[in-house]
């Protein structure tokens, strides 16, 4: 066996792997990435880019808290380019059901410290003037933001670089072994103290033991129209959304970029491999999205793409080492939430690499979770 | 069928032949660019057949509408971004 | 929502030489055909009618043929998507259009490509098949001063309009060195019919000078156009004008057949001898599968039209004429190739991407289209990459990846088409 030559390889330069480089390269790490095809090109590039707090469990809510602030550390240094945008979120409740429970959920992100406006029927109005006018209100987060993911993928990256890692572009990894080896298309192996496993929807090629399936989206982007959106607005079903397991789903969510543009999510299908833009799934996305804002209709679309989340069982990520010692780490299966935290995920991957106790609970994300469920079965 | 029609202009009245486009009629009332680019440069059409997208106008309230692709209407209401 | 939807045998894609060759001689085989084309009338670019424009005889006598063997027209329809195999969707005007049909025959056409030089992005630099559109489409050009310039023989076709219009030709600047577009004109009389058409083209073009080897290098004015810089050999010098109408020869119209799945070589759609691209029931004729000229386009629309209808016998009779027209294509691409200096013309600060301003300088990091597209928004507007991408072709040989739906910006309420909601359509034949 070779002498290793990186202490850490990532493979996979998505964000993900890109905030995890930047962070083991600060540690004063030898890193390596390899990347198959581009920097930020995969779900990366085709996800929405927000940055925001997420109740769905207590675990995810504090691994989006404590990453959302981490990028609010870093939006001094953010160029340009990635567009960090602080317009917070709606979340519009259009019944009264759903008023219920936008006081809830305002009530559990304030108790856990997180700002939060409840807007009454006229407040909502106000702030969205182009909301349907018989809605019932809504929750702000006005901590909440958007970045351009690939362009912070792209500066992560840099950080990175900037301490020495090297970046391979175009070589696809088969495979990441448990004993911390990586396996590439083109028959050569790179050997290192420690391999993470950062390849997305992808993750399962080169480790098939890990419980990562794909999910796959619909997004349209809008020519410019500055303005017509304020804030991000995700209607309050959408975690039920997020939630359906088996069944494709699709849930109104639009987002106002710097550029003026508009991203219209948001849909998710399981079990779906062929890349295409599904027109049925595409259509009720799209009439979703006009139910609550119907002047959406009359926008003009320029771009219509398809993407894989990374999704678990338990809606959590993976995040940490394969098994009790093992040399291979998992950071994936971040589903929908993977631009927000994947800077918290390179934290407590850091931690765990050196022996460090993490900023947050780790045990929520281990790996290893699974492999002790299989086990009682 | 009438063979002319007045359309608006930034407000303005003109009378064009019934077969102009859009654009062919902002020329010819003397717009000198038709847009502000995204750095804010003016801009006037280039490929005249729908590729380009520079000769891009509000017409009727809808923004982005390529004035090369539209034939000019009686009434209509042309806004240049300028 | 308004829907309509629209079921034959042929659909042909464009209504331009191909389009209309193919759709009549499908339909003379007794199919049902219908053309849908972009522009609110056929014609295509070349045949482009507008007000007292005088129709070309080959023309008029296609748009005779077309309308007796009963083709439908629909027009001011783009197409965005595919709904699933056989089945096309189109936004108009009056809402979505559905096309069923079961043969597809694409014609296309092609493009101007435009190179990016200082000051290619001020108003009234435009392409030369760019201001003729826009002079048959009601712009008055009379005493107007415009140097003609960029590549190939639509220069000429252009100039020659423009001075029949009233407009003052300053120049025609053609940067194919002398030799090769001498020895192009010698060979013109292989084919006696484009000769024919060049000098009754020169007729026009009387005291235009014609120089080879000449490019334009800069474009001067504060808001609008002022001043040209030309160069030819060593010599550089300025021109005042008030038009610049400046193409770099055509680039194949290929995005449709990109979306469909057909293969494409060298940004051409590539077909078998029948017009079969890699996908069997779709065809495709004229400029798309690479630029020839409008005799070339005419006959492989014959070929696919024949070949659609199932007629291969008829289709095979076509071949001779078209490998001599192909001879033409070949002689003319290679006349009009581009010239080296031409990617030497964009500094650092020149724009790119006309829709996102993206200047030269910032893409130099990267080492494909996708890769550029993704950091820096080049291509990312809504001519989604037309006019940056046939450019970075030429400067960097990056090729335009990932073509997907819509093909050209559309209504939300259009693209939100529901292929379950049957319901409320009006089935017309």
């Amino acid at each position: 066996m070779s002498v290793p030559t990186y202490d850490v390889v990532i493979v996979g330069a998505g964000i993900v792997g890109a905030a995890c480089a930047a962070e083991c390269a600060a540690e004063g790490l030898r890193v390596l990435v390899v990347e198959a095809e581009m920097v930020g090109g995969g779900a990366t590039a085709a996800g929405m880019g927000h940055i925001v707090v997420m109740d769905d469990s207590e675990a995810q809510f504090e691994l989006t808290l404590y990453s959302q602030r981490l990028w609010e550390e870093l939006a001094e240094e953010l160029p340009p380019s990635v567009e960090y945008d602080r317009c917070g979120t709606i979340w519009v409740a259009a019944t009264e059901d759903e008023m219920r429970q936008a006081e809830r959920k305002g009530k559990f992100y304030a108790e856990r410290g997180v700002a939060v406006e409840l807007l009454d029927a006229r407040e909502l109005r106000e702030a969205e003037p182009r909301l349907r006018r018989d809605l019932w209100g809504g929750l702000r987060v006005p901590g909440d933001g958007v970045i351009y993911p690939p362009a912070a993928a792209h500066f992560l990256l840099s950080k990175a670089r900037a301490h020495r890692t090297e970046l391979i572009v175009g070589r696809a990894v088969i495979e990441a072994t448990l004993g911390g080896e990586v396996r590439l298309q083109d028959g050569s192996n790179i050997s290192s103290g420690i391999v993470i496993n950062c390849a997305g929807s992808s993750s399962p090629k080169l480790t098939p033991q890990i419980k990562v399936q794909k999910r796959k989206g619909h997004l349209v982007i809008t020519d410019r129209y500055a303005g017509f959106v304020r804030h991000q607005l995700v209607e309050l079903g959408y975690l039920e959304s997020a939630h359906a397991a088996s069944s494709d789903s699709v849930a109104f969510n639009v987002q106002p970029r710097r550029t003026g543009q508009l991203l219209i999510g948001s849909s998710r299908q399981y079990g779906a491999e062929d890349a295409r833009v599904d027109q049925g799934v595409l259509a009720r996305m799209l009439n979703r999205a006009f139910a609550f804002m119907p002047g959406l209709a009359d926008l003009s679309a320029i771009r219509v793409w398809t993407g894989f989340r990374a999704a678990t069982p338990d809606n959590l990520p993976l995040i940490g080492p394969y098994a009790e010692g093992a040399r291979l780490y998992l950071a994936t299966g971040h589903e929908g939430l993977g631009i927000t935290t994947s800077l918290g995920t390179a934290k407590l991957i850091v931690a765990q690499i050196m022996g460090r106790t993490p900023p947050i609970s780790s045990e929520p994300f281990l790996p290893i979770r699974f492999m002790q469920e299989s086990a009682h079965v | 069928m009438s063979d002319e029609v007045t359309l608006f202009i930034d407000g303005v009245p003109v009378t064009v032949s019934a077969s102009s486009t859009v654009c062919a009629a902002l020329l010819e009332a003397r717009a000198i660019a038709l847009r502000r680019s995204v750095t804010g440069e003016p801009r006037g059409p280039l490929c005249g057949m729908g590729v380009c997208f520079e000769c891009r106008v509000t017409i009727d309230g809808q923004p982005h509408r390529r004035s090369c692709q539209i034939l000019c209407r009686e009434g209509m209401d042309v806004r240049t971004d300028v | 929502m308004y829907e309509t939807a629209h079921a034959c045998d042929v659909l042909v894609i464009g209504g331009g030489p191909a389009g209309l060759a193919a759709a009549s001689h499908a339909a003379r085989c007794g199919r049902r055909v219908i053309i849908v084309d972009d522009n609110p009338r056929w014609g295509g670019q070349i045949w482009r009618r507008g007000s007292g424009e005088d129709e070309s005889p080959q023309a008029t006598s296609l748009f005779d043929e077309v309308r007796r063997a009963g083709v439908k027209f629909i027009g001011g329809a783009h197409v965005f998507n595919q709904l699933q195999d056989g089945s096309l969707l189109a936004e108009a005007a009056d809402g979505v259009h559905r096309f069923s049909y079961e043969k597809l025959i694409l014609a296309t056409g092609a493009r101007e490509r435009f190179l990016p030089f200082p000051g290619w992005t001020l108003p009234n630099v435009m392409g030369a098949g760019g201001l003729q559109a826009l002079v048959k489409s009601g712009l008055s050009i009379r005493r107007r001063r415009v140097v003609v310039a960029g590549s190939g023989p639509l220069l000429l076709a252009v100039a020659a309009h423009l001075r029949k219009r009233g407009a003052e030709v300053l120049l025609i600047a053609e940067q194919a060195p002398r030799a090769r577009v001498l020895r192009f004109g010698l060979r013109l009389i292989e084919w006696p019919e484009k000769l024919l058409h060049l000098m009754r083209l020169q007729r026009y073009l009387f005291n235009v000078p014609y120089l080879t080897g000449c490019w334009p290098v800069m474009a001067h004015g504060r808001r609008k156009l002022e001043r040209v810089t030309l160069k030819r050999g060593a010599r550089l010098w300025e021109v005042a004008c008030d038009y610049l109408a400046c193409g770099f020869h055509l680039v194949p119209n290929a995005e449709l057949a990109q979306l469909l799945g057909c293969e494409t070589v060298d940004g051409a759609v590539w077909v078998d001898e029948l017009q079969r691209t890699s996908r069997p029931e779709i065809y495709c004729a004229g400029e798309a599968t690479g630029v020839g000229g409008v005799e070339l386009a005419l006959i492989e629309g014959q070929i696919a039209g024949c070949a659609a209808a199932g007629r291969e016998d008829e289709a095979r009779r076509l071949f001779a004429a078209r490998q001599r027209a192909r001879r033409f294509a070949s002689a003319l691409n290679a006349a009009f190739d581009l010239r080296e200096e031409l990617r030497e013309l964009a500094t650092e600060e020149t724009i790119v991407c006309r829709c996102e301003d993206v200047r030269l300088g910032q893409l130099r990091e990267f080492d494909s289209w996708r890769a550029a597209k993704l950091q820096t928004r080049c291509g990312m507007g809504p001519c989604q990459g037309r006019v940056c991408g046939a450019a970075l072709e030429f400067l960097f040989g990056w090729r335009v990846t990932s073509i997907r739906p819509p093909l050209f910006p559309v209504q939300l309420r259009n693209l939100a088409y529901d292929p379950s909601s049957e319901a409320e359509r009006v089935e017309r034949g």
